[in-house]
């Protein structure tokens, strides 16, 4: 397949610049999927990316070849729209079939092509309705096989299941993952949906404004998250952030702040070195709070419940620490109370420091070489 | 009373004034019409004194030559403007559905035709079709390709030529209108799977506004029917009969032949012709809906 790069890719509309500059080189056969908030500029790099945006600046390589200026036909490529995009007027196998209509490929050929992606997503019984006549999963069904009845190279989905009822959504991400593992393509998906980009991505771009944030696997994503952006994007409920100063008494330092003060180890204080004396920023994910009634005050947080919201197995408790608010995620059926205090154990190395100068995460305890942002 | 039969008739009160004077306004000069299609009317009479010849005006209308020439010229210029204006209106909103600088105000001066008044407009197609100091034959004679006799030996293309000039703009805006109320997204879909301009105004745009166009086409027919004042103003149907739609026929007939019977049998041809035109376009959009509804059912029935 081949290689996917974009090159300082900005994109204004009017006297708006809405992407500032993305370099962006994606593997082959990389699933690649746009994460962000709304309106921070996901779509219209895809749209780019497909021709149906003009660039403003930058270019966009396929294989070393510049690309940008060509018709998106030209392009070879595929598309899956957030709302289907399905031709109205055509039954659901005319719609599979148009692109391979167009090209004027041999009757048979395309018969065979539709039927065998018909057949691989369901849709067999359904090749002779129109798209009104169909349930919004089919109709996704359907977008998703009009573009792999095409030999494309790459394939673009822009929130293809945002459009879906929650238990749908989780069957179609599932069919998602394994026709992804079936279909040696290059994938671009564009989501607001974290889970989605955990589950199906090779690879994560964090975007926020018109910047690229952080790239990367998931796992790096989350657990060396650059700054205070991306660690709060990335994991539900989302990282919990504390102020503290680095106070130093005698022997031993400690991470202070309101309502708690924590015991330092000498690697940290390492790293800390540069800061000593300085305002800092705790990140600490709800996962990495363990409900420890007789852990060490210097060790832990105590917590103040204020409301708990039961989810099933887990009950996430919003509480607070001090002035700030703080979320921990517990088993349901531990007994507590509203108003209660809870001690919860913290473990150092999952801590997360940021610099709440620029909200970077501090060198050192970054462990990777970021490839970076900005 | 109680409350439900008033909440019942209600709406039907409420309706009473404005059914009343519509039974007045429409039915009345119709029954008139038709009342007066079976008798042997002179307009120096009232309807009273008339004689009633029970179908003889049809009759003898179903075996006037004039009356053929007259209903041939208006089904020839009807059809033929139809289907020019068809082209032309659709063509150009094709052409104009683009986002460019100044094309709104483009698309406002392709309407203004259509804002004049029919009489002004006869007028000045007349002007411009003089056979000498018009503005057509004057430009003609200039570039060396001698004059044209328009309203003479090419009296009905030139009144053709005018109406498509007035009405083409109201099927421009129509179609403007359904081309912009496509989804942009099917379109968008369609430049990636490979179609070109051309492709994607014949597999996707026409389609899809297919139910606009037939509506409009239809509209822009029973019009056409009944047009009158372009052509009476700059041929007065002439010369010979070449240019004597019916409109024009019925108005002669009933002034010049003095002939109110005929004239009023004349005007229930057309109308029946208009009316027959008017039930295919309420069908359409009939058949429409219920397939629509049927759609949607089968999509329900499918969640469940
Ligand atoms: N045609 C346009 N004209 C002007 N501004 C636009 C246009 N399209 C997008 N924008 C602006 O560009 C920015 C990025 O939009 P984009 O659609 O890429 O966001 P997104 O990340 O896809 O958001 P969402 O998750 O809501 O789909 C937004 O601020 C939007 O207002
Ligand atoms: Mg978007």
């Amino acid at each position: 397949m081949p290689k996917i790069r974009l090159d300082g890719l900005s994109k204004r509309f009017g006297d708006t610049e809405v992407l500032h500059g993305i370099d962006l080189e994606m593997e082959d056969a990389e699933f690649t999927v746009l994460v962000g908030p709304s309106g921070c500029g996901k779509s219209t790099t895809l749209r780019m990316i497909a021709g149906l945006e003009t660039v403003s600046a930058g270019e966009i390589y396929i294989d070393e070849r510049p690309i940008s200026r060509l018709e998106p036909k030209d392009r070879d490529l595929a598309m899956v729209f957030q709302d289907y995009a399905l031709y109205p007027h055509m039954n659901v196998a005319k719609n599979m079939s148009f692109a391979l209509r167009l090209q004027k490929r041999p009757r048979k050929e395309i018969d065979q092509k539709v039927h065998e992606v018909a057949e691989m997503l369901g849709l067999t019984n359904y090749l002779h309705r129109k798209p009104a006549e169909l349930s919004g999963g089919q109709r996704q069904r359907v977008a998703m096989g009009r573009a792999l009845t095409r030999d494309s190279s790459t394939f673009l989905f822009d929130e293809p299941l945002s459009n879906l009822d929650a238990k749908l959504r989780t069957q179609m991400r599932a069919e998602l993952a394994l026709m992804r593992q079936r279909v040696h393509k290059n994938m671009i998906y564009v989501t607001h949906d974290q889970i989605e980009a955990m589950t199906l991505a090779d690879r994560i771009v964090v975007m926020h404004d018109g910047h690229i944030q952080q790239e990367g696997t998931p796992e790096a994503l989350f657990k060396q998250p650059i700054n205070k952006f991306v660690a709060g994007f990335l994991g539900t409920p989302p990282m919990n952030f504390l102020d503290a100063t680095i106070e130093s008494d005698g022997d031993s330092t400690r991470l202070s702040g309101d309502g708690f003060s924590l015991c330092c180890d000498q690697a940290t204080l390492d790293i800390l070195a540069d800061y000593s004396s300085r305002k800092i920023c705790l990140g600490i994910r709800p996962s990495d709070l363990i409900y420890d009634p007789q852990a060490a005050a210097d060790t832990a947080l105590t917590l103040q419940v204020d409301i708990a919201e039961y989810i099933g197995a887990q009950s996430v408790l919003i509480c607070h620490c001090g002035h700030q608010k703080v979320m921990v995620e517990l088993k349901s059926d531990t007994p507590i109370s509203l108003g209660e205090k809870l001690t919860f154990r913290l473990a150092l190395e999952d801590l997360h420091l940021f610099n709440p100068a620029n909200d970077h995460a501090i060198p050192g305890f970054v462990a990777v070489e970021s490839t970076d942002s900005q | 009373m109680n409350y439900s039969t008033i909440n019942r008739i209600t709406p039907y009160i409420f309706l009473a004034p404005a059914v009343i004077i519509m039974l007045i306004a429409l039915l009345y000069p119709l029954g008139y019409m038709i009342y007066g299609s079976f008798r042997d009317w002179d307009p120096s009479q009232a309807i009273g004194e008339s004689t009633f010849i029970g179908l003889g005006n049809y009759i003898s209308l179903w075996n006037d030559p004039n009356f053929h020439e007259s209903l041939t010229v208006t089904l020839k210029f009807a059809i033929t403007v139809v289907f020019i204006e068809m082209i032309v209106g659709v063509g150009l909103a094709l052409l104009l559905d683009r986002n460019l600088r100044g094309m709104s105000l483009l698309r406002t001066m392709f309407i203004l035709p259509m804002m004049i008044a029919p009489v002004v407009v006869g007028l000045i197609w007349r002007y411009m079709y003089h056979p000498s100091i018009g503005i057509f034959n004057q430009t003609l004679e200039k570039i060396g390709l001698g004059s044209v006799d328009w309203l003479g030996q090419h009296a009905l293309m030139s009144v053709i030529i005018a109406d498509i000039w007035q009405w083409t703009p109201f099927i421009f805006i129509l179609s403007l209108a359904a081309l912009q109320s496509l989804p942009r997204s099917a379109l968008e879909a369609a430049r990636i799977d490979g179609a070109s301009g051309w492709q994607q105004i014949i597999y996707i745009k026409l389609p899809l506004m297919m139910p606009v166009l037939i509506v409009t086409c239809l509209l822009r027919l029973i019009d056409a029917f009944k047009v009158l004042e372009v052509i009476l103003v700059m041929t007065e149907g002439g010369p010979g009969l070449s240019t004597e739609i019916l409109a024009l026929r019925i108005s002669r007939t009933a002034t010049e032949f003095r002939e109110l019977g005929v004239a009023a049998a004349m005007s229930n041809y057309l109308l029946m012709l208009l009316l027959i035109l008017t039930i295919i376009m309420l069908a359409y959009n009939k058949i429409q809906e219920l397939q629509a509804v049927r759609l949607r059912m089968a999509a329900e029935k499918e969640v469940d």
